[in-house]
């Protein structure tokens, strides 16, 4: 029986699009080129006892509106809001976070007491532009060189949306797309400790620096997910980032679907200008009514699309799509919790995000070894230990570590990273964390240590950019991949995209798998019950 | 010295009388305020409003917002702040003003206390030391937070003069909003004759450290009338009746608003007669004087008094049953007035001949089921309660 659909990628955006066309009614199946599902939202046994969270490692940006609609509830999913977080200072002293207002106005206020009642107006200015670009998420975006009814009607609902602001929030949401985040905190703080853990959100997963212009908006990505209705919140998924692609996973199962592990795609068929389906590596052609790719633009299009189907023009747009590496990632089994010495003892802000780049100068230097073609020597890390909360992934006692860090580039000067290179950055950070947790290095049982290389070859992120293309304002919206092509529909007919690589971008969001899908359905002209994207009141 | 990083353990700060009021809060019923732990009743709302009507009450005023303005410059920087003139505040004189951001939206509402030719007081419910220091760019003022520094009491009540008097303190001759310098265990103490109940009342301002023999000593002299402690709940009553509004409640904080239709100026909020257009520049003028020019407002914060004796907190107000007209803002059963009155937002053009045929929407929840009421409603003078013994000088002994 011929599918109605095949993905190609089982990672939440491509299990996100195949579980709504499976209860739509379609035939569909996932294909992974690995032995396990989940992409970049992954969870693997790599020390016995022990689930990582191999590559994203929280989540908020995950719509709520999916879960719903798909019962991951149901199928096992659960998100746990966590608290607090802290940036260590070099003096041996650290800035707090906490959920508590209060506490965290206090907390602000042993650095600055300006900065402390700044912090008020700082959250009401994103929210405002996070309430402006929430309901943008789960829109297919217009395409504003077309002027078909329904891309003019889009447009003009955009264009209401902005003119129903004050002038003065018009001017401000302009600047603030545009500016880099270092300009926009100077606005609002004076601390640069405040704003060195502020900062943050604007450059993860960027190949920009904190004073590049265009890192504002990063942030706000970072801050227009919710958990539960509390925007700007973040979370663990209890069980590992795995669990979201594992709930997916029995979802779509539920529905009738499929997913192949250790089935990689070589190539997609196109027949006379359509994609009839896809020739695996181990030579067995599957075919289908339409293909699928949650890999990235570049990948798909580069890779396994014979170019000479293409359009040369979109060819050449895909290829300067910037996918461009910043970031890498240590994964680590802890034999128990280690002791940060600033930190008193009790305080919560181990269940949260910790940080060791107390400036935005000092971000702003790390990017300067990414720019010449090294990584950070004095690295930013985004440390989390999960199991502070979640009791599932290890042995009581026991921990696991993430630590997300910035920056490393696609090549080492010019040339692929060697193992070598790869244990020596893994050093520099695990070095981090032992200045500020003496005795931490004892502690590790198992660390995998992961550069934009391992990122590419294991999930397929082209150049190990964890967006799937940076999120700078040229690539957004009805630019994202490249213009033209924003409405998941690639040049090829029955060949669709669904990745990170669409609007509106990276994260564990599943919007782009869910914006996908409905476009699929609309053309194939079934109806089916999708949640639009929850007003914001 | 506590380790100032340990404020995660006691988030909810405790004001310098907490061993007295905590003794005294008998259903240990508390809520937070500006990160404070206030009472928000000691046992019996109603004894303690009846207190606050009948004889003398003590409110325990610390957690409200306190700012000190000095320099060469403050009177002038504080007149480009503020709506009213500063100029005209003599030393030793209290007024209550507003301050608006540049599109002449109100920011908060508060009391400015002119202690010295350059030195002043702001007492105010939000915070707002970045707004306040960028101000004050371009002025000889320093601008410093001393919520913690100060110690403050709202004594308040028909008795709570001879209370004080009692009390050691004759503030006889002291008029409204004007302060006295009065000295406790040879410590200067600082009595304003303000409040925030439309009663007679007085504020008290002491070093924290004298806190807990303040309040024994007060308590003491204020026996014979059975002064009593009372919590936010009947402080809430009584300000109702006497027309005050609250940031956050019945307004919102031009700064804290992400809704941009939810900001409101002076004149919407009936406090417009504070402007002195006279003085020169102040935040917000220009936007206000277009606002005045072009008779642009929206809005109209009115007194209502509403049929019936149910009381219509957040309830929506129509226009001939079918329009909305606006939204209630705080409402209540006045024990004294025996009047079911209420404070509301209504659309301004609802002012006027329409306001005569306005009614009230009210959800009564009664055993599990709602009574749902629609009940007319009429625009009336505030403050609902004003009393002569507020303003008397010297008050009367009751």
């Amino acid at each position: 029986m011929v599918l109605d659909a095949l993905i190609i990628g089982a990672g939440h955006n491509g299990l996100v699009t195949a579980s709504y066309l499976a209860r739509a009614g379609m035939k569909v199946a996932v294909l992974e080129k690995n032995d396990w599902i989940g992409g970049a939202a992954v969870s693997r046994e790599l020390y016995p006892g022990f689930t990582y969270s191999n590559c994203s490692y929280v989540s908020s940006l995950f719509r709520p509106e999916i879960m719903r609609d798909l019962e991951l509830s149901r199928y096992g999913l659960q998100i746990l809001p966590y608290e607090g977080g802290a940036v260590f200072t070099r003096d041996g002293g650290y800035l707090g976070m906490f959920r508590d207002h209060d506490a965290n106005r206090r907390e602000f206020a042993r650095f600055s007491a300006r900065d402390a009642e700044a912090y008020d107006r700082y959250s009401r200015d994103v929210m405002q532009h996070c309430r402006f670009i929430r309901p943008l998420l789960m829109r297919t975006p217009p395409d504003p060189a077309r002027f078909r009814p329904r891309d003019l009607a889009e447009l003009a609902w955009i264009g209401r949306k902005v003119m129903d602001l004050p002038e003065a929030q018009i001017a401000g949401m302009i600047r603030f797309w545009t500016m880099s985040i270092s300009d926009f905190l100077d606005e609002y703080f004076e601390n640069p400790v405040i704003k060195g853990y502020l900062a943050v959100s604007a450059i993860i997963g960027t190949a920009l620096g904190p004073m590049s212009p265009g890192s504002a908006y990063v942030l706000l990505h970072h801050y227009m997910g919710d958990v539960d209705g509390n925007v700007g919140a973040w979370g663990f998924a209890r069980g590992g980032m795995g669990a979201i692609t594992r709930a997916l996973t029995r979802s779509l199962e539920a529905a009738g679907g499929e997913v192949r592990t250790g089935k990689a795609v070589k190539r997609v068929l196109v027949r006379q200008g359509r994609a009839i389906g896809v020739e695996t590596e181990d030579g067995e052609q599957i075919h289908a009514a339409r293909v699928i790719s949650n890999m990235d633009a570049k990948r798909t299009f580069l890779r396994h699309v014979d170019e000479a189907e293409l359009p040369a023009q979109f060819v050449r747009q895909v290829r300067r799509f910037k996918t461009r590496g910043s970031s890498g990632k240590l994964n680590i089994a802890l034999d128990a919790a280690p002791k940060f010495t600033a930190l008193p003892e009790g305080a919560p802000n181990l269940r949260g995000d910790l940080h060791f780049t107390d400036s935005v100068e000092r971000m702003e230097r790390a990017y300067d070894d990414w720019k010449s073609g090294h990584f950070s020597r004095d690295p930013f890390q985004d440390v989390m230990i999960p199991t502070m909360i979640d009791p599932t992934m290890t042995p009581p006692g026991k921990h696991f570590m993430s630590c997300f860090v910035q920056y490393a580039p696609p090549k080492i000067a010019g040339k692929d990273w060697t193992d070598a290179d790869r244990d020596a950055f893994g050093a520099t950070c695990i070095d981090q964390i032992e200045t500020y947790a003496p005795g931490f290095k004892s502690l590790i049982l198992h660390a995998e240590i992961r550069t934009p290389r391992e990122l590419e070859a294991e999930v397929g992120l082209t150049e190990g950019n964890i967006f799937q293309g940076e999120l700078t304002f040229d690539q957004l919206l009805f630019n994202r991949p490249v213009p033209g092509y924003a409405q998941y529909r690639a040049p090829i007919r029955d060949l669709w995209i669904s990745g990170s690589s669409t609007h509106p971008g990276g994260g564990v969001m599943g919007a782009p798998g869910r914006n996908a899908a409905a476009e699929i359905l609309r053309d194939a002209r079934i109806g089916h019950q999708m949640s639009d994207a929850y007003a914001v009141i | 010295m506590r380790d100032k990083r340990l404020h995660y353990k006691t988030p909810l700060l405790q004001t310098p009388f907490h061993p007295r009021t905590s003794a005294a809060n008998l259903h240990g019923h508390w809520a937070a305020w500006a990160g404070y732990q206030g009472a928000t009743d000691f046992g019996d709302t109603e004894m303690e409003y009846t207190a606050v009507r009948n004889a003398v009450s003590v409110y325990d005023l610390c957690p409200m917002v306190k700012y000190e303005i000095s320099g060469t410059q403050a009177q002038d920087y504080l007149d480009r702040l503020l709506v009213r003139s500063v100029a005209r505040l003599p030393v030793g004189a209290v007024h209550y003003t507003v301050w608006c951001d540049d599109n002449g939206k109100v920011m908060d509402d508060g009391t400015l206390f002119r202690l010295g030719e350059t030195e002043f007081l702001l007492c105010c419910q939000e915070r707002h030391l970045p707004w306040l220091l960028d101000s004050a760019i371009g002025y000889d003022v320093a601008v410093r937070e001393v919520t913690e520094d100060i110690a403050a009491l709202s004594l308040q009540g028909p008795c709570s003069a001879q209370t004080l008097k009692a009390a050691g303190w004759d503030v006889s001759t002291l008029k409204p909003f004007r302060i006295a310098e009065v000295s406790f265990q040879d410590k200067p103490l600082r009595i304003s004759r303000t409040g925030f109940t439309g009663d007679l009342g007085y504020e008290i301002w002491a070093d924290p450290r004298q806190a807990l023999a303040l309040w024994d000593h007060l308590m003491q002299a204020g026996a014979p009338w059975g002064i009593r402690p009372i919590g936010s709940d009947a402080l809430d009553m009584v300000r109702i009746e006497a027309g005050f509004l609250i940031a956050g409640a019945d307004f919102v904080p031009a700064e804290q608003a992400l809704r941009p239709d939810r900001v409101r100026s002076p004149f919407e909020l009936g406090l417009d007669w504070l402007i002195d257009w006279e003085k020169g520049h102040f935040n917000g003028r220009r936007a206000l004087l277009a606002e005045r020019e072009s008779g642009a407002s929206e809005w109209a914060l009115v007194g209502l008094d509403i049929a019936g004796n149910v009381s219509a907190e957040g309830a929506i107000l129509y226009h001939g049953k079918e329009r909305e007209a606006g939204v209630v803002t705080a409402a209540l059963w006045s024990p004294t007035l025996k009047r079911n009155i209420a404070l509301a937002q209504l659309r301004r053009s609802y002012l006027g001949p329409k306001s005569e045929d306005l009614w009230v929407e009210i959800y009564a929840m009664r055993e599990l089921n709602y009574v749902k009421l629609m009940v007319p409603a009429r625009v009336t003078q505030r403050p609902f309660f004003s009393p002569a013994r507020r303003r008397a000088t010297p008050p009367e002994d009751f």
